[in-house]
Parts: C-alpha cells; sequence; structure tokens
C-alpha cells in the first residue's frame, strides 16, 4: 500500500538549536529518504514563499501566503510503500517534525497513482 | 467465523456480508437437505465461495485494482489437500480484536466495532446501549470499517515492541464498555467480562489481563448490593450474601496467577485492591500501600484520593485530609464528598457541612445527591 506522509512543523520548532543540531536534524530527513520503503519526498521552501492560486468564474486568483492560516506550517512530504499502517506510522514518528511540537499526516495514497 | 473471514479476506464488510449470506442459504439449503457433517466448516466454505465470488465481479468491473489477493485454490481445498469437510477453522478472534482497537481508529469506533465483531451484538442493540441513533451507529461502524481497510489497518497480533501499548488499548475499550453497564444496563458488563475471560483464555501469559477481568468480576460480584431499592449502600454496609462468592473466588484466582506472572501494572492493582475490599476485616493499610504504587504508575489524582480514603480508614483521617488537599480536583464530586466526610470525622461539622454542599452542586445522579443530603444532614 503507497502512503503519503504530510509533515507539519510547528512554526519556530528549531529556533533553540545550534547550526549543529539544526544540520543533524536535517539529516534525520535525509536518512528517512534512503529507507527502501520510502518511494519519493520534498522538503518544501518556508510558508514566506508560498504563492497560492485559485480560479474563480473563469478569473485566475493569485495572492501571497498559503490558503490557510493555519498553526502547524506544511514542510514537506514523501510518498512510501509500506505493508500495513503501522509501518507507515513507525516512518512517519521518525520525523523529527513530530517531535518538535509538529504532527504528520498519514493518508493512503488513492491507486493508481497519478 | 466471521474473524478467520476477516483474516481470509482483509476486508470487514465483505466478510460481513459473506457471513449473513452463508447464513441465509443454510436456512434454506439444510431444511431441503438437512444438516451437514460438519456445519462450521459448511457455512466457512459457503461464506469464502460467495466472497470470492464478489471479489472476482468487482475485479472485472474495475479497471486497474490491485485489491487483494484471493486464493484461487479456496473452492476446491484449503491449499493442503483436505476436502472442506475437514478444514479446521482457525481461532483467530486475538487478531480481530487488535484490529478492532487499532489506535487509527476512534475510541467511540474502536468500542463500537469490538462489540460488533466479538460481542455478537447487533447494530441497534449498540446503539441503545449507548444511547444514538441507530443511523448513528450504522455510520460510525461503516466509517471504520472503511477506514480499516482504505488505511491499511492490520489484521494481526502486534508485533512485540507495539503490544504493551496496543493491549493496553485493548483493555482499556473492555473495561470502558463494561463501565457502561455497571451503572445499570447489566448487559454490557456480562459482555465485557466475556470479552475479557476470552482475551484472558488467548493470552494466558498476559498478567494485565487477567488483572482486569479479575477487576470487573470484583465489581460485577457486588451489583445486588450496591443499592436497596433506589439508595446507595457503602461498601462497609453492604449485605455481603447478597455478593457472587463464585465471582470472588474466581477473582481471587486471577489476581493469584497475575502476581504469579510478576504482574504490577495497573489492572493487577486495581483487582487487588477490590479483592482486599471484599475481606473482612479490610486491611486498609495494604489498600492504601496498593494505592501508592498505583498512584505513582498513573500519576492520577483519582487514585490519590482513593488512597487517601484508605489512609483515612486505616485510622488517620487528619493525614488524610492533608492529600486531599493537596489535589487538583475542584470539579470532581468525589474530592468534596471525601473531604466532608473526613472533616466529619475530624469534628469540624461546619467544615463538613460547606463541603457537602460543594458536593451537592455537582453530582450527578439522584442516589448520590439524596445520599449526600442525608450526611449533610447529619453534620448540621
Amino acid at each position: 500500500m503507497e502512503y503519503a506522509l504530510l509533515v507539519h512543523e510547528k512554526p519556530g520548532a528549531y529556533d533553540g538549536l545550534s547550526d549543529e543540531e539544526r544540520q543533524a536534524v536535517l539529516g534525520e530527513y535525509w536518512t528517512l529518504r534512503d529507507d527502501p520503503r520510502v518511494v519519493a519526498g520534498a522538503a518544501l521552501h518556508p510558508v514566506e514563499t508560498v504563492t497560492t492560486v485559485r480560479v474563480h468564474d473563469g478569473d485566475t486568483l493569485v495572492t501571497d501566503g498559503p490558503f490557510a492560516d493555519t498553526k502547524e506550517v506544511f514542510a514537506g512530504w514523501y510518498v512510501i510503500e509500506a505493508d500495513d499502517i503501522d509501518a507507515a506510522i513507525e516512518i512517519a514518528s521518525r520525523c523529527p517534525a513530530a517531535r518538535f511540537g509538529g504532527s504528520v499526516e498519514v493518508r493512503p495514497v488513492l491507486e493508481p497513482r497519478l | 467465523m466471521l474473524a478467520s473471514l476477516v483474516g481470509f479476506l482483509g476486508d470487514f464488510e465483505l466478510a460481513e456480508e459473506a457471513t449473513q449470506e452463508a447464513f441465509a442459504i443454510a436456512t434454506e439449503r439444510w431444511r431441503r437437505d438437512g444438516m451437514p457433517d460438519r456445519p462450521g466448516a459448511w457455512l466457512t466454505t459457503t461464506a469464502r465461495n460467495r466472497a470470492v465470488d464478489q471479489l472476482r465481479r468487482r475485479r472485472t468491473q474495475e479497471a486497474k485494482a490491485p485489491l487483494l489477493e484471493v486464493r484461487d485454490t479456496v473452492e476446491h481445498d484449503d491449499g493442503l489437500g483436505r476436502e472442506p469437510d475437514d478444514m479446521v477453522i482457525p481461532d483467530e478472534r486475538l487478531e480481530l480484536i487488535f484490529m478492532c482497537c487499532h489506535p487509527a481508529l476512534a475510541t467511540e469506533a474502536q468500542v463500537a466495532l469490538t462489540l460488533r465483531a466479538l460481542g455478537g451484538l447487533t447494530t441497534d442493540e449498540i446503539a441503545q446501549a449507548f444511547l444514538v441513533a441507530p443511523e448513528t451507529m450504522k455510520r460510525r461502524l461503516s466509517r471504520a470499517k472503511l477506514k480499516i481497510k482504505a488505511a491499511g489497518v492490520p489484521f494481526r497480533v502486534p508485533p512485540d515492541h507495539l503490544l504493551p501499548d496496543r493491549l493496553a488499548a485493548v483493555l482499556a475499550v473492555i473495561y470502558l464498555i463494561f463501565n457502561e453497564g455497571y451503572s445499570g444496563r447489566v448487559d454490557l458488563a456480562t459482555e465485557a467480562i466475556r470479552l475479557g475471560r476470552a482475551l484472558s483464555d488467548l493470552m494466558p501469559d498476559e498478567p494485565e489481563v487477567h488483572g482486569l477481568v479479575a477487576l470487573m468480576l470484583c465489581h460485577h460480584a457486588r451489583r445486588q448490593a450496591r443499592f436497596t431499592g433506589e439508595d446507595l449502600v457503602l461498601l462497609a454496609d453492604q449485605d455481603r450474601t447478597l455478593w457472587d462468592a463464585g465471582q470472588i473466588d474466581e477473582a481471587r484466582a486471577l489476581i493469584d496467577r497475575a502476581l504469579a506472572l510478576q504482574g504490577r501494572g495497573p489492572y493487577v492493582l486495581q483487582a487487588a485492591i477490590a479483592a482486599l475490599q471484599t475481606d473482612d476485616p479490610i486491611d486498609w493499610p495494604q489498600v492504601a500501600a496498593l494505592y501508592d504504587r498505583l498512584a505513582r504508575l498513573t500519576g492520577s489524582p483519582v487514585v490519590e484520593l482513593n488512597r487517601a480514603v484508605a489512609v483515612a480508614q486505616a485510622g488517620s483521617p487528619g493525614a488524610a485530609l492533608a492529600i486531599v488537599d493537596q489535589l487538583a480536583l475542584d470539579d470532581y464530586p468525589y474530592l468534596h464528598s471525601t473531604r466532608a466526610e473526613l472533616l466529619r470525622r475530624l469534628d469540624r461539622p461546619d467544615d463538613a457541612a460547606a463541603a457537602y454542599r460543594r458536593a451537592l452542586e455537582l453530582t450527578h445522579t439522584e442516589p448520590e445527591r439524596r445520599f449526600l443530603e442525608r450526611r449533610l444532614g447529619s453534620v448540621l
């Protein structure tokens, strides 16, 4: 089964960390990418770089910022191939965001994948 | 039978439908042809066949559907060269209950699913038990089954590193069901005990399971004595002849087994406390010591409150009051009723009255209200 792991970070989660510690966190995300069950993944630029697009009555509306002002910020994603949800949960729990006040949403991917 | 079918198919909904169809066919067929030699195996085979047919139909309808692996040999034999009538139906109730109580499902869904799948209650019966509309319960169950399938909730006993947490969740669901029944609807309490006993048979080396069953039995054994008419009767005043001695004995045996397995978890401790309270006289210092262990394990202020009661019963109401005054339980009626009782014993009737009044503001049930009013009357 394929799952999308949607990583949400608490804003300012890494503020108190030294450069070294921050590198270590990044390293963890890269290590996860190396797990054979991880099929794809990407980290996203911070929320200040987001542009939102809507189409209303044929008009394309472009605005600065994310679609919703949420407490947690969508920071990146993985797509994994796992036997069941327990395997997905285990991988999700290793995302640093989860222990730094954020959360990881685990959602099954509708197959066939686009 | 449902359990083994769910295991085989990985699809709850399909398994249920197939089971129902099999029973319907059996009713017709057996009336006409008579009962087969192995009715259980006949039903299982028929249900599997119906499910396989259904899956085949779906497959041809859907373009590219991975779905489930369907073992094609099921119509002829079970893959081991045995004819259907010789098939042994595996007991997969353990796998089923862990699936039903998976943390990916909402607690109320876990409870409903457990009662439906293992308790064999109908959707309407479960709806009635939890005072919700049948449609609501039907939706709750459907959504849960859908999630199991879509999100890949596994049909298995969790691996060792996950087992402690997952087992705790299963026990919590069973105890929740029991407590729903404890306040009046006896059926749920009996159901919970039945589930607990089944789990206890299936997991004989897990002390917490025995602990939970023992705890439920201790409570259940005393149910006839808790009320005279509509009025609450305190433990000390209960008519012990109304207690079910058989259940209390069974509880004690289970506690012994749990202790022998080195069980010192929350359910074992609570069961030991409950069993001690069926003794005459009660060893209150021992009860207080067990509450102390339990409080450290759970960090629960309610447990500390119970410890205070035990300390008072052991002869130290002053020390008990000191414990109670440290607790952050201001909205909890039993905190105030306990304080009131302690103040009464310490000969502070005005303070006791104030505490009883506070308790009355917070209390939920009529029998408790009447009880507290009588106590209030005794200190005025």
